[in-house]
């Protein structure tokens, strides 16, 4: 039963986030930039922008700029995320590629630094009255969740095993359309149920910040506008109805 | 108003603690009818405002990518939150850059996405109710569009594009702020934002020449509406009779004069800041630039050289290629552009800052200076911020920085920097930038200048600094009025022209 419940489940969650998804990101690409706005100083080449919006997205380097805390705490977070979430491709590949082999027992390490980091950034909200007067319940639910899939992984790791040969055949057999027997150990209900809520909330919430920050034109345009004229469609019209 | 106080410095840098409604109903004077209906807007609040104001909003998310992005990036993590000099002058949470983005991201929230549509609590979303409209034009008229907080932003989110759309959907029903659109209709009826007639222009600019020919014995031209002339100078209106500003317009004639340079002003076009900017709206700005564009083509000039002025160079730099064509690069088949870029002289930046002007003048050997004229001072360098963070000089990123410098640094013997975390691209707002240099939001202008006054006393404590200088009109009027709230003297800021009038050479070489 819970096997034709959790297939059904992610299979619509993955619909929704992958078209949610896209969708948002066509949104944002279609909406027109009609003036240059880069903070400036900024690059004047393409590859400098390249360049930029690497140091932005892997280094988090604006944030650096601003507070060593926050950056530290979203920086453990991000980058145990990252692994945590590479190291979870050995449940959807067979055989399994080697270099997720190679990161596997990192990624278990990162599973209590991504925990550690969620913690730390929980405590920020809770404790620091600026952020704690600028957050919303979904920021602290946001949290939370992201907790609960990291203290349920842990403890089917740490605490109380599951069967994952059977949690890899599920999932395989979901990639082809063939569902097979899932575990009924609580732990794991727990664990796939957040994730499902995850992936449906994703293209809804502020968890829009990672496709976002590649259309933010502060960060994504080249300083070039004396250089070259930049006009967009809505403005270039001005043009032909006045002059 | 004269119970305005300084607030007290903090002795170290800390993060102030919230003072939730110090600022509340403390915003600036209500625009009215007379001035809005000058600019097309509707006189009064509309009795359909939140409708209006809704599909206002739906129509700018569909115009603007930053502002569509910006509402949705955010994850409240506070990077922004200690960085807007009004939230550390005024500690009130909503001058948080974060706080003062959610008074218009919650209602984006409630009426534009699906959570907001279903759980507006748990997400905190909004319904456009009265309040929350009057409090847009509270703390939307307490932002400066300085961009600090974008420097520091993981997202790049810069609350200076959210006031701005503030702004206009407020001007869209009728809600406008009265200094900025009252301005923006002398432009149009005048020619400046000072509302100075053209005559009346020309009289002080005679007047001027006769003041430096006593001055200095040379007769440095102030030249007006020249058919022909190489140059034409753009500048804010405040530099034709503000003190310190006139200072620095004597400045600007002599380097002309100095290198043999044939230049003009334009009675039609005296003005480089633009208000357009300010109010969010691209129809005032893209107009207010058209005049610029306008004495371009009419004067015939192959170069366009903009004046010491904050805002505007970041419209001048950023936008006026894009709004009007004064610029370079743009399509064979761009007719509306193609017009006046065959006309201007590529070797040069179109447009250049006089700053760029200088000193290229400078490394070409064109000018001399006797620095020794410039002992008196201790001089430091307030970047202004919008050229700091919205514009740029020369061919490198961060030139903005460095050419002041190293014109101040060319024209004087005593130079020192401020605390390196308020300068360049982290540097504060003067407190008056964006729209709020009037008398009715002087408390806050107070206020908003704490963070640069602090380290300002720093460095007149440590280094002896006697001078501020800087290259914004706004800045100089900003810190001419604060400055003596806060015990300095007022003649301590000036313009980065002004040190190089002191010094420049004007006899033959």
């Amino acid at each position: 039963m819970a096997s034709i419940v959790f297939a059904i489940l992610f299979y619509l969650a993955t619909l929704l986030f992958v078209v949610g998804l896209l969708y948002r990101i066509n949104t944002y690409a279609r909406t027109p930039a009609p003036l240059k706005i880069p903070t400036t100083p900024a690059p004047t080449t393409t590859g400098g922008v390249v360049l930029r919006m690497t140091r932005e997205v892997v280094f988090f380097e604006s944030l650096f700029k601003s507070n060593l805390w926050i950056w530290g705490f979203g920086m453990l977070f991000h980058a145990s995320l990252a692994l945590v979430t590479l190291r979870h491709l050995r449940y959807f590949t067979d055989p399994v590629w080697a270099w997720v082999e190679f990161i596997q027992p990192f990624g278990i390490y990162a599973g209590i630094t991504m925990l550690l980091g969620l913690l730390g950034l929980w405590g920020r909200r809770l404790f620091v009255e600026r952020i704690r007067y600028i957050s919303t319940p979904s920021d602290h639910l946001m949290l939370l969740l992201l907790i609960g899939i990291a203290v349920s992984g842990l403890m089917m790791k740490f605490v109380a095993h599951t069967d994952v040969v059977a949690v890899k055949g599920y999932f395989l057999g979901l990639m082809h359309f063939n569902v097979q027997v899932l575990p009924s150990d609580l732990l794991l209900v727990a664990h796939l149920s957040m994730v499902v809520a995850l992936l449906v909330v994703f293209p809804f919430s502020k968890l829009l910040h990672a496709p976002g920050v590649f259309f933010s034109p502060t960060r994504n345009q080249k300083d070039d506008p004396r250089e070259k004229r930049h006009l967009s469609a809505w403005a270039a019209k001005l043009e032909s109805e006045k002059n | 108003m004269a119970d305005i106080v300084a607030p007290a410095y903090r002795t170290i840098p800390i993060i102030p603690a919230l003072i939730p409604g110090a600022m509340e109903g403390k915003g600036p004077f209500v625009a009215n009818e007379k001035i809005n209906e000058a600019l097309g807007f509707p006189g009064k609040l509309v009795d359909d405002w939140h409708d209006k104001a809704i599909a206002k909003m739906g129509d700018l998310l569909n115009k603007y990518r930053s502002f569509r992005v910006f509402m949705d990036a955010c994850v409240h993590c506070g990077a922004c939150s200690d960085k807007c000099h009004y939230f550390i002058g005024t500690q009130d949470p909503k001058n948080m850059p974060v706080a003062r983005q959610d008074l218009m991201r919650s209602v984006y929230r409630r009426y534009f996405t699906i959570p907001g549509k279903l759980f507006p609590k748990l997400v905190g979303a909004r319904d456009l109710t009265r309040e929350v409209l009057d409090e847009w034009f509270n703390y939307y008229h307490q932002c400066s569009e300085c961009r600090r907080c974008s420097v520091f932003c993981p997202y790049g989110i810069d609350t200076a594009e959210i006031t701005m759309a503030a702004r206009e959907i407020l001007d869209h029903i009728g809600y406008g702020q009265k200094y900025s659109n009252e301005i923006i209709g002398k432009v149009h009826k005048i020619g400046n934002n000072l509302g100075l007639p053209g005559p009346a222009l020309i009289d002080t600019l005679e007047g001027l020449e006769e003041d430096v020919k006593d001055a200095t014995g040379v007769d440095v031209k102030f030249p007006i509406d020249v058919k022909g002339a190489e140059v034409l100078l753009i500048t804010p209106s405040a530099d034709f009779f503000a003190e310190p500003h006139i200072d620095s317009l004597i400045g600007y004639a002599k380097v002309f004069h100095a290198t043999g340079t044939s230049w003009t002003l334009s009675s039609m076009s005296s003005e480089a800041g633009n208000f357009g900017m300010f109010i969010g709206n691209y129809d005032q700005l893209r107009t207010i630039a058209m005049r610029i564009r306008q004495a371009a083509l009419e004067l015939g000039v192959k170069r366009i050289v903009v004046g010491e002025c904050g805002h505007a160079w970041r419209v001048a730099y950023s936008f006026w290629n894009t709004l009007t064509g004064v610029g370079d690069g743009a399509d064979a088949n761009d007719r509306f552009a193609q017009m006046l870029q065959k006309q201007l002289d590529h070797r040069y930046k179109q447009p250049s800052h006089i700053c760029e002007f200088t000193w290229d003048m400078i490394q070409d050997e064109r000018l001399t200076f006797d620095k020794s004229l410039n002992d008196k001072h201790i001089i430091t360098f307030h970047d202004s911020c919008n050229v700091a963070r919205g514009s740029r000089m020369g061919d490198l990123p961060g030139g903005q920085f460095e050419i002041p410098r190293n014109i101040i640094k060319a024209v004087a013997n005593n130079f020192v920097e401020m605390a390196p975390n308020t300068t360049r691209e982290q540097t504060f707002c003067c407190g008056g930038g964006g729209g709020v240099l009037t008398d009715d939001l002087l408390e806050l202008r107070v206020k908003g200048a704490l963070p640069r006054m602090e380290v300002l006393k720093q460095s007149v404590d440590e280094h002896g600094v006697n001078f501020m200088a800087t290259i914004c009109a706004i800045c100089k009027a900003q810190f001419t009025k604060v400055l003596p709230i806060y015990g300095f003297d007022r003649k301590m800021v000036g313009g980065v022209h002004q040190l190089v009038s002191n010094a420049i050479q004007l006899g033959p070489k």
